[in-house]
């Protein structure tokens, strides 16, 4: 088995300037945490794209299903009041 | 056609990007592995002409910015392959596919680099026509494929820039710098041109690619997008076109120009240009002699996860 079946796939997250969220950007194999970070700075951040990363193993993710969306969501869809729209103002003070 | 193709073919048309995790068929899937993989190795492959320049470039100025460059195109690399894997292939099968000849790259990397001035018009030309297609393929429809040439865009256009600036200096410099610019167009100007593929009538995988918007616009498009673009910049540097037959349509709004050399395209995709053989005989080298690298990076590894294992005990 050659060298990257062997290591772990991590996925990269760059915090691209303080007061920002931290965005996923795309993953990469490295052996370790510390390894993938430095990897990640490497390839990532080479035109100070980022001032924080964050790494994490793919496996570790656990994540909705796409297929599942409809069922997944929907007993958000008829709660239309949770939305400023729902409610109609008298024109003079609808910019509240 | 089935319930999951017709929820496949609404998403194209909706413009929706397709997702690692949906349903495909397994042609659009196949179709998209050999098209990125091949641009992955493309990028990959693209590294050899100018690593060999690095030592020779003829400043210390010239040599940080194509060493960045040549670092850049290592992370394109990674980029896609990252991007291909996500439809169930491994990085190391796709490795062995360019191998064995199995699997294609870009067959500009298959011409001679002679001189300083064909690294210059490397950049320029051959960066500048991937950047035209990969421009259209920012909107593809495979969402990790789109995303990685979005990030690949806004690198690469210092590739183009530097490149230009580095032949614009030879287009100004000695007369016998001049004429080695002019050289370097006259032999990169056509083989950039085949880089867009073979016209769209002879292309193999278009028509599918273009309905399942892999490919948002055709060969010939793009081409003559980049003969366009080009004959300005031709100009500025004060050389001669080396299309003497090019000439601006006013019917059409876009430049007119000579049929390209199809024989010799076939003969370079099919393994008979001046660096097949070369080019994939280094990359396995490079490969094998790298091994030792990647055996030590798992036996340090594997010592410091024992280290911890010890410490924590």
């Amino acid at each position: 088995m050659s060298v990257t079946e062997k290591l772990e796939l991590f996925e990269v997250f760059v915090r691209s300037k303080r007061g920002l969220d931290h965005k996923h950007v795309g993953s990469l194999h490295a052996e370790d945490h510390e390894q993938a970070l430095e990897y990640a700075r490497d390839c990532y951040t080479r035109r100070s794209e980022g001032v924080s990363i964050w790494v994490i193993k793919s496996s570790d993710i656990c994540a909705s299903q796409e297929d599942d969306a409809d069922c997944f969501y929907d007993p958000n869809d008829d709660k239309p009041y949770r939305h400023a729209t729902y409610y109609v103002l008298p024109d003079p003070v609808n910019n509240m | 056609m089935t319930p999951e193709e017709q929820n496949f073919m609404r998403k194209i048309e909706a413009e929706e990007k397709i997702e690692p995790k949906d349903w495909m068929p397994d042609a659009y899937r196949k179709n998209l592995i050999r098209q990125i993989s091949q641009h992955a190795h493309s990028e990959v492959i693209g590294m050899q002409p100018e690593g060999n320049y690095i030592t020779r470039a003829p400043s210390l100025r010239r040599k940080a910015v194509l060493i960045s460059k040549v670092q850049d195109e290592a992370g394109h690399g990674l980029y896609l392959y990252s991007a291909a894997e996500t439809l169930g292939i491994s990085r190391s099968e796709m490795i062995e596919q360019l191998q064995s000849g199995k699997a294609k790259y870009s067959s500009i990397f298959n011409y001679p680099v002679l001189t300083w001035a064909d690294i210059a018009a490397i950049g320029w030309l051959v960066d500048g026509a991937a950047i035209v297609n990969q421009v259209s393929l920012q909107r593809t429809s495979y969402g990790p494929y789109s995303r990685g040439m979005i990030r690949i865009c806004k690198e690469e256009s210092f590739h183009q820039r530097q490149g230009y600036e580095a032949m614009l200096a030879l287009a100004k410099g000695s007369p016998e710098q001049k004429a080695m610019a002019q050289d370097a167009l006259n032999r990169f100007y056509w083989p950039a041109l085949m880089m867009f593929g073979p016209h769209d009538s002879d292309s193999a995988h278009s028509q599918k690619s273009m309905e399942w918007k892999i490919k948002r616009e055709t060969n010939d498009d793009l081409r003559q997008k980049f003969v366009d673009q080009t004959v300005k910049q031709i100009e500025v540097l004060g050389l001669d076109h080396p299309d003497q037959a090019i000439k601006w349509n006013e019917a059409r709004g876009h430049y007119d120009s000579s049929d390209l050399n199809w024989d010799e395209f076939w003969s370079v995709i099919n393994g008979n240009g001046h660096c097949n053989r070369q080019r994939i005989e280094h990359h396995i080298a490079a490969h094998d002699e790298g091994e030792w690298v990647r055996d030590a990076i798992t036996a340090y590894n594997e010592k410091k996860r024992a280290k911890k294992a010890q410490q924590a005990a």
